[in-house]
């Protein structure tokens, strides 16, 4: 299995709070992977840091197979290499409908001037056919994206992501605030995701990430703490300590 | 010398007092010279009168200059005279001032003077004046001396300098003798020592007496004596000198003939057309410099006109010519000297302009702070930025403006107007946070444009309250005039109150924000909304209060901007984008980032000015480049703030 | 495929068909009624009331695509109208200078050079700032084709790097705004300067006298600018709606709605918008070399940050986020703005006291202006959608 992602030695700092202590993490291809941790453990800022939200003080951050370093590039620009975010809070364009949602994500020349002459095409619609089915809403693709559930907007979001067809996924919290059956849901659509790319999903939620069923790694104050299968950093007693322990 | 010169008067005095010898005597010896006075023979009268050593001589000399004196034709005598009326005169001595009788205007003549004479009478007079006992007498001859110094008055003022009681005076009239050196000393050696008693005067006199000393002439180096005072040797076509200059020194020295220009060869060639044509060539087909020129130099070989040809250039000519800078003066020692301590002058000069400067810069950037502030509080704690902000200025001012109609006493409206117009403008906040923005937050673009709205429409309600024209705002006399440091540095009292004014405030908000429990709440809300709520803090009161408190304090701003400026609808226009770009160079939501906005600003603006001095307008157009350019490298001010107006 | 994109364009925003129709029919009227046919009642002044007010319709539309649709509430965009008309406003003083005189000098006893032809004309046109050279700013007036490239270039690339600068270093909501004011007064200030070049507080004059066409009269003209106007604001029209229904249109909204998210989907913001702005600023900068030739004289005035502020508020009136609600809102709004600081609307007298419109109209527009950020935030047009629903 080659290596997609690889974060060596990464550390930030704000206002003197280390976030992130001297992080090393790698991700291959078609891999699913969960990340654990405490609040304050770092993992949103450990996705900030991936998608050039955030700039790390010091450490690398290698892409791809010809191992190019993400740290110079823009968010726009890592989103075009193939990386693709979801945040905690689901945001959709609240004021554009399903189909414009899933249209702007769709893979295609982002230059400003190539959209502006874009033309729609037989292709494009039988892909966002394609992926509304995948998220299960097929039906809703006129509708204004503002009025679709919270379970909804979330799968939405799912389905803009991979639109984008990103070879990572970053996924913060998918299953907050869902029903059971959303839930279900949700994790179908993640397990057929990382069968082609790899998917990192940051999630409290033990069950479910017991049900992605997939290498989980913990994270504590900005450092890798424990890595392998749930059962075994679940017996882990650094672990439990600190969870417990606090 | 000059010592024993007046040694030697002195004695005089003594001897002509012991002899007797009255005014009317001495008159009397230059009879003639007195009644017919001219420049030419004005001289041994005057010496004379003064050896003499009379006490009535000044007097007298007061009332010859003033045509008062008058001679009696049958004996030549001279008095003073007085009008009875038309055709009757009373007569007094000129030593006693006794009446010696009425005589017909027919019997006497008067003295009158012409403008030579009375000057060199008002020569002699200022040596009595300048050792009168009256003091006040003495500063007027000092005066007149300062403003129109001339080289007769170097004698009598080191004359008098040794019998000068009163200290001030004695430094003025020493300080002044040097300046009199420094242009008319005759002994060299005596005027470079004068002149280097200068070294590092800031005087503006210092300098007016040195500069003459320096002043060159351009000349043309074939007329210049071997003896002369050259400054320096100058190029044609450098910046010193032009082309042109310099070939019309040639022409004025008589080494070169003058070559018409283009305006002089038209008009030859309009004087020689005949039939339609000059020289040959059709008037319609000279609508070119070109054609022209021929046609010049075709005329030239049949007409006698002044020689051209466009082969002919100046700077050819003058190129290799010798042209001088000659100073007036002629001593090299003195111009050197002078140089000298000129430069010296001039480096201390710029040192203390840019004191002046920063004193300059520092006042603007108090106005700039009193006037942003409000403006960095309610965009901190709320994310609102108030474009009404400047009208709240303006109505600050204008509340002064009416306080002072009722109260007549300006220092006492002021002391009512400050916190009047803090609660005019604390309310107008209030209303307008109460009644608008409250019902805009999170939506900071139609905030901006909703107080625009507010602002247009108290602009015009302004303009029709108070009318177009700019009303007074007057600041008590003690705020007149100003703090003068030296002759370079100078500040005006109005200016320091303002400083003082916005020290005072930063001083209080810091208190509020820093020790009172609002202060806390404010800034608990300007970090984290959502856990100030949480807490228990109610971020309705704190938003009202915080914008009333920023409205307030423009308020205050606008009384110290409207004494200085004029009280106008649209004062507020004037400070509102310097107070933008204040809180934009300083970070929002922090009273030191406002602070060094203002000072950043303030300093900019007066440090381009003073580049450019002629043009405030130009200044004003750099630092909103500058402004631009700094968003550039701190996008979020000089002291960045984490929070809700962070937008992150 | 184009053929099909194009007809589904009209077909997918029928209001731009019922928008051109209505511009046609609207032109062909003012045609018939005007003074230029012999028989027209509506004075050649009123016809360029019209006119312009086209134009300032036109820069509306620059201006909602801007703020309406990419979310940059822009104070700048007025600076660039007026750069527009200097532009053209150089080549018409130039050449009518050059024409006058030529004239004046036509009965001088030799005929003038070249240099002297410049020399008079510099005089004459910068006589009132002390000045008789002719700036370098000047080079191209009395090229008609390049002061007209120009009329675009100049506004199009001060917003370039403008846009450049401020968008890279993340300026964004009101400190952007604050600083596109500022951009307007640092231009209006500097134009203000006697040696700028233009004239100083004279600005441009004498624009409505065509350089060539001394013999055709004032209302001929008034016409041909009408239909330039208009022409232009079709134009202007079409490629707004253009923009704005397709992806482009869905990318520039989700810029307004939310940058980071669009951002983290692979599109380069900075660029999008450097796009809109410089692009509008061209629209609006020939909407500009359109209007100040029926106005007569453009000066740095006009400039001023207000002017730009004024023209948010139209949009924000008209509504924000439809292109006939930018329409609507500035011909609207000054058209009635003209009516009553004109001193045509009737005072209407309370007792002692008159409410003379001249003075109180900017009140009223102030205090309306808040009232339609509060209660109609989506202006005239939104009220007017929701009527249509209804129904």
């Amino acid at each position: 299995m080659t290596t997609l992602l690889e974060v060596s030695g990464v550390s930030v700092s704000f206002d003197g709070f280390k976030a992130i202590n001297n992080l090393s993490f790698q991700i291959g291809e078609a891999e699913m992977r969960a990340i654990i941790g405490p609040n304050g453990a770092g993992k949103t800022t450990f996705m900030d840091i991936v998608t050039g939200k955030t700039r790390p003080d010091e450490g690398h951050v290698i892409w791809g197979d010809r191992s190019v370093s993400l740290l110079k590039m823009s968010e726009s620009q890592i989103a075009r290499v193939g990386i693709g975010r979801k945040f905690q809070r689901p945001t959709v364009f609240e004021a554009q409908t399903v189909r414009e949602n899933l249209a702007m994500a769709l893979k295609n020349a982002r230059g400003p001037f190539d959209v502006l002459f874009y033309r729609k095409s037989k292709s494009g619609a039988d892909r966002i056919e394609a992926l509304a089915e995948e998220i299960g809403l097929s039906n809703q693709l006129p509708r204004i994206a503002g009025t679709l559930s919270h379970g909804q907007k979330q799968w939405l979001e799912i389905g803009m992501l991979l639109a984008q067809e990103p070879r990572l996924l970053l996924i913060d919290e998918p299953a907050a605030g869902m029903t059971p059956e959303e839930r279900e849901h949700t994790t179908q659509i993640l397990v057929e995701a990382a069968k082609t790319r790899a998917v990192v999903v940051v999630e409290h939620d033990m069950e479910f990430v017991r049900r992605l069923n997939c290498k989980v790694t913990v994270l504590h104050e900005g450092a890798v703490l424990a890595e392998g299968s749930l059962d075994h950093v679940t017996q882990n007693q650094t672990v439990i300590d600190v969870y417990l322990g606090r | 010398m000059i010592l024993r010169l007046f040694v030697a008067m002195a004695l005089m005095v003594c001897a002509s007092s012991v002899t007797g010898q009255t005014l009317q005597d001495v008159l009397q010896d230059h009879q003639g010279a007195v009644e017919k006075a001219s420049r030419k023979t004005i001289d041994p009268v005057i010496e004379d009168l003064i050896a003499s050593g009379l006490p009535s001589v000044p007097g007298f000399l007061e009332e010859w200059r003033e045509k008062n004196v008058w001679v009696r034709k049958s004996d030549g005598l001279f008095f003073y005279a007085d009008t009875v009326d038309k055709a009757t005169y009373t007569l007094r001595d000129l030593t006693t001032g006794a009446d010696v009788g009425t005589v017909e205007k027919s019997d006497i003549k008067q003295l009158r003077p012409n403008s030579g004479v009375r000057s060199v009478i008002a020569t002699a007079l200022v040596r009595f004046q300048l050792s009168d006992p009256d003091p006040f007498r003495r500063i007027d001859a000092l005066t007149s001396i300062e403003r129109d110094p001339e080289p007769e008055h170097l004698e009598p003022l080191r004359a008098s300098i040794a019998d000068e009681t009163a200290p001030a005076l004695r430094a003025r009239k020493e300080r002044l003798e040097r300046l009199l050196s420094v242009s008319f000393e005759q002994d060299e050696d005596r005027r470079i020592i004068a002149i280097r008693s200068f070294d590092g005067d800031l005087g503006v006199d210092a300098r007016a007496a040195l500069n003459p000393i320096l002043r060159t002439k351009l000349v043309y180096a074939e007329d210049v004596p071997d003896d002369a005072n050259i400054a320096a040797q100058v190029i044609p076509g450098s910046e010193d000198l032009s082309v042109e200059a310099a070939y019309a020194l040639m022409v004025g020295a008589g080494a070169a003939a003058a070559i018409p220009d283009a305006d002089a060869r038209k008009a030859i060639l309009i004087k020689n057309i005949q039939d339609g044509q000059v020289a040959g060539f059709d008037l319609v087909d000279l609508d070119t410099q070109d054609a022209r020129d021929q046609a010049y130099v075709a005329l030239a070989q049949t007409t006698d006109i002044p020689v051209w040809s466009p082969t002919l250039a100046k700077s050819d000519i003058v190129k290799e010519e010798p042209f001088a800078l000659v100073y007036g003066e002629p001593s090299e020692a003195v111009t050197d000297a002078a140089l000298k301590i000129l430069n010296g002058i001039e480096t201390r000069v710029a040192a203390n302009q840019f004191l002046d400067l920063g004193l300059d810069a520092i006042s603007l950037a108090s106005i700039y702070f009193l006037a942003a502030i409000g403006l960095a509080i309610t965009f901190g704690v709320m994310g609102v930025i108030n474009m009404a902000h400047g009208e709240f200025i303006m109505m600050g001012a204008y509340t002064g403006y009416v306080v002072q109609l009722f109260v007549p006493d300006y220092t006492l409206s002021l002391i009512l107007a400050v916190p009047l117009a803090f609660a005019v403008t604390f309310a107008a906040g209030v209303a307008m946070e109460r009644l608008v923005i409250r019902w805009l937050y999170n939506r900071p673009l139609e905030t901006l444009l909703a107080t625009f709205g507010i602002s247009i429409a108290l602009q015009q309600l302004a303009k029709n309250i108070f009318g177009t024209q700019a009303r007074p705002l007057t600041a008590p006399g003690w705020l007149d005039g100003a703090w003068m440091i030296n002759d370079v540095v100078s500040i005006s009292y109005i200016r320091i109150a303002i400083f003082g004014l916005s020290l005072l405030f930063l001083g209080i908000l810091l208190y509020i924000l820093k020790r009172t429990r609002l202060g806390l709440e404010v800034r608990a809300v300007t970090q984290n909304p959502k856990m100030a709520a949480a807490v228990g803090i109610n971020p309705d009161r704190i938003n009202m209060l915080t914008f009333g408190l920023g409205s307030g304090i423009a308020g205050i701003a606008g009384v110290a901007i409207g004494l200085y400026a004029k009280v106008t609808s649209e004062l507020g226009t004037d400070y509102i984008v310097q107070s933008f770009m204040t809180v934009v160079v300083g970070g929002v939501g922090n009273i030191w980032g406002t602070l060094l906005g203002a000072t950043m600003i303030g300093s900019l603006q007066k440090g381009i000015e003073w580049f450019n001095p002629s043009n405030t307008l130009a200044a004003q157009t750099y630092m909103i480049l500058f402004i631009i350019l700094f968003i550039q490298i701190r996008p979020r001010g000089i002291i960045a703030l984490k929070g809700r107006a962070a937008g992150d | 495929m184009t053929e099909i994109a194009q007809r589904s364009f009209f077909l997918r925003n029928p209001s731009v068909l019922v928008f051109l129709a209505l511009l046609s029919v609207f032109t062909l009227a003012v045609t018939l009624a005007s003074e230029a046919t012999g028989f027209g009642w509506m004075s050649t002044s009123f016809v360029k009331t019209l006119g312009k007010t086209l134009c300032l319709c036109l820069i509306a539309i620059a201006m909602d695509l801007v703020w309406g649709y990419c979310g940059i509430l822009s104070l700048g965009h007025f600076a660039f109208f007026g750069l527009g008309g200097y532009m053209i406003g150089m080549w018409l003083m130039y050449e009518r200078t050059k024409d006058i005189v030529a004239q004046s000098l036509q009965n001088e006893v030799l005929p003038p050079t070249p240099d002297e032809l410049r020399d008079a004309i510099g005089t004459q046109i910068f006589g009132v700032v002390g000045g008789s050279d002719i700036p370098l700013v000047w080079t191209f007036a009395d090229s008609l084709f390049i002061q007209l490239v120009l009329v675009v270039l100049v506004p199009g690339l001060l917003a370039l790097v403008f846009g450049w600068l401020a968008f890279r270093s993340r300026v964004t909501g009101v400190y952007l705004s604050i600083l596109t004011q500022a951009m307007t007064l640092a231009l209006s200030l500097y134009l203000f300067q006697n040696d700028s070049g233009l004239r100083g507080n004279n600005g441009l004059s004498g624009l409505q006298n065509i350089p060539g066409l001394t013999g055709v009269s004032q209302d001929v003209i008034s016409i041909w600018f009408f239909w330039a106007s208009a022409l232009a604001l079709a134009l202007g029209y079409l490629l707004a709606a253009f923009m704005v229904s397709g992806k482009f249109g869905s990318v520039i909204r989700g810029i307004r709605d939310d940058e980071a998210r669009v951002r983290f989907l692979g599109y380069n913001v900075e660029a999008y918008k450097l796009v809109i702005f410089t692009g509008t600023a061209m629209i609006s900068a020939i909407a500009g070399a359109l209007y100040y030739p029926q106005a007569g004289i453009v000066n740095p005035a006009e400039i001023a940050p207000i002017a730009s502020i004024y023209l948010a508020v139209w949009v924000a009136i008209g509504g924000r986020g439809r292109l006939y609600g930018a329409v609507i809102g500035a011909a609207f709004v000054s058209l009635l703005s003209s009516w009553f600081t004109g001193g045509s609307a009737p005072d209407i007298p309370l007792g002692t006291f008159t409410i003379q419109w001249t003075d109180w109209w900017l009140v009223v527009l102030g205090l309306s202006f808040v009232a339609v950020t509060l209660f109609a935030p989506q202006g005239i047009s939104g009220v007017f959608d929701k009527l249509v629903r209804k129904s």
